[in-house]
């Protein structure tokens, strides 16, 4: 059997070349100066300076937290329940419920993004209903298209994560605290939810990270003056060219994402120990 | 108060349901309008599917979309399922190491997966095209294979192949005859997978190509800032893609064991 073991080596290899070095050029051309000329390696905070100096890239990333944290909200607000629903109906329905709720996530993004364009338009479908509903508001191009996006394409996450959790629980824990008296709702705030909360952080995970760092979305649906940070490393990299401040950037963002994460964690764990000792 | 519970929950994945499929069937349906107009249908027509059958560009960035879901599904499956047999059997450091090492661009934001691969290539002097998009493609496809092949090697007997060797089988028979079947649905499922991520995916190959080679991804995105209906066929032309790929893929197993069931029988 021994020797099979050599067979992961060459794929070691290959995601040290693929994966670590890439990783190690954003945090060295994060740190140089101008020029892409690796020889000429000079140490530099300029690129972060640079972007806490300014108003404009402050405020997006200022924008850009807002955001992912509304969308994220969102997503536990409206995934929570469907997740309860799909857990608690029947097992013929959950099957189905399933694949609904993932069909359109095997469909490309940007391609039902796309479609939302078409919709929220002026004039289009949604914008004829609410002005025959005599509310004539501008839809496109607005934060509400730009939230609407993120959650349309990231709450079929959060909705699984959830409800994962949910059919993992243990059901005889809820017999017992029904039998130890206590009502639904009790049942539900001290027992169902509190079991289902790492499928709520996993969510979070798998929502803020894209919304964060989303950019195709706020340019499709936010137009072209909608700028979130994703869109100021797009334009780094891709027109203006500047390859070490953009590394910056996304290393900026990087170190944002994690220490969300990791507040996120804490929470949970802290929800955790609290609980354990009012068990006791 | 229990059937106004049921039946609340009923509407609220209705209009789920509505949320989440609106996009879909507005694609679908404003793709055989007669007009020009996004937002007003004039009548049925096909004349966006025949500009779409005559852009050159259009049908180009098909092929390319295809050409490298099909080549990375292969080569990623083909190496993901090699490297979890292997690192089912490496010491526990080692697979640790590769472990995390295989969640990175799964963890790490696709953006910067990107713009990484971008730099990497430029600095190597590979040209921006075909070749670096496969090789991105094949770089993201690998982790989700070896994550969904991992599994089921855990569960696996450990002494089954030892004993196929023992029996005089040579190693490579061991694996193509003993460990690679039993693994089977974890192979499968990976390279569904690795195919409709590969088939999909917009923000990495946007970063990593150039050259003209586009994919059906960065078309539209490139596309979207003039009103252009044809897009709206080429995306009916990848939902209808997609449905069938994961039409046959649920359906070709439960004929198979309908088959094998009737072999029993008889």
């Amino acid at each position: 059997m021994r020797q099979f073991k050599n067979m992961a080596y060459p794929y070691m290899i290959w995601i040290s070349v693929m994966i670590v070095v890439p990783m190690l050029m954003i945090i060295m051309y994060a740190f140089t100066k101008h020029g892409n000329d690796v020889a000429t390696f000079w140490f530099t905070f300029e690129n972060f300076s640079y972007f806490f100096s300014d108003i404009i890239f402050i405020n997006v990333l200022k924008q850009s937290l807002y955001i992912a944290v509304v969308t994220t909200l969102i997503c536990i607000v409206l995934g929570y329940p469907a997740a309860y629903i799909m857990a608690n109906s029947k097992e013929k329905n959950k099957v189905l419920l399933m694949l609904l709720i993932t069909f359109p996530t095997w469909i490309n993004m940007l391609v039902r993004t796309y479609a939302w364009m078409g919709i929220l338009q002026d004039n289009g479908i949604l914008h004829n209903i609410l002005t025959s509903l005599g509310l004539e508001i501008k839809l496109l191009h607005t934060d509400f298209a730009v939230i609407l996006g993120m959650v349309y394409n990231f709450i079929p996450f959060m909705i699984l994560q959830i409800y994962t959790s949910l059919t993992k629980m243990d059901k005889s824990l809820l017999e017992a605290a029904s039998d130890l008296g206590a009502d639904k709702v009790q049942c539900f705030l001290r027992v169902t939810f509190p079991l289902s909360l790492p499928g709520v952080i996993s969510g979070i995970t798998l929502v803020f990270l894209p919304a964060m760092s989303s950019f195709f979305i706020p340019k499709l649906l936010g137009g072209g003056q909608y700028v979130l940070i994703g869109n100021v490393i797009e334009s780094q990299f891709l027109t203006a060219g500047n390859w070490n401040f953009g590394s910056a950037i996304s290393l900026i963002m990087a170190v944002i994402i994690m220490i969300s994460m990791y507040i996120t964690k804490k929470i949970e764990s802290k929800n955790g120990i609290e609980k354990g000792r009012t068990a006791n | 108060m229990k059937p106004s519970k049921k039946i609340g929950s009923k509407i609220y994945m209705i209009l789920l349901m509505i949320f989440f499929y609106l996009p879909i069937l507005y694609t679908i349906i404003f793709s055989f309008n007669s007009s020009r107009s996004l937002t007003r249908f004039g009548g049925f027509s096909l004349r966006w599917y025949e500009k779409m059958f005559h852009d050159a560009t259009m049908m180009e960035s098909i092929f390319y979309t295809i050409a490298i879901a099909i080549l990375a599904t292969v080569i990623s499956t083909f190496i993901g399922t090699i490297t979890a047999i292997g690192l089912s059997k490496t010491n526990r450091i080692l697979k640790a190491i590769a472990e995390q090492v295989n969640d990175l661009p799964i963890m790490n934001p696709e953006i910067v997966t990107g713009i990484g691969l971008l730099m990497f290539f430029s600095a190597l002097g590979v040209r921006k095209g075909f070749l670096t998009l496969l090789l991105a493609h094949i770089m993201f496809c690998t982790p989700y294979v070896i994550l969904s092949i991992a599994p089921k090697l855990r569960s696996l007997d450990p002494n089954l192949a030892d004993a196929a060797l023992d029996l005089g089988a040579t190693p490579w028979q061991a694996l193509t005859k003993v460990i690679v079947p039993q693994i089977m649905p974890g192979i499968l499922s990976g390279a569904l997978i690795a195919f409709t991520m590969s088939f999909d995916d917009f923000i990495i190959s946007y970063f990593v190509t150039g050259n003209g080679v586009n994919n059906i991804s960065i078309l539209v995105y490139t596309m979207s800032k003039r009103i252009n209906p044809s897009i709206n066929a080429l995306s009916t032309l990848i939902i209808v893609i997609i449905t069938v790929v994961l039409l046959l893929v649920n359906i070709i197993p439960i004929i198979k064991q309908k088959k094998e069931r009737k072999q029993h029988e008889a």
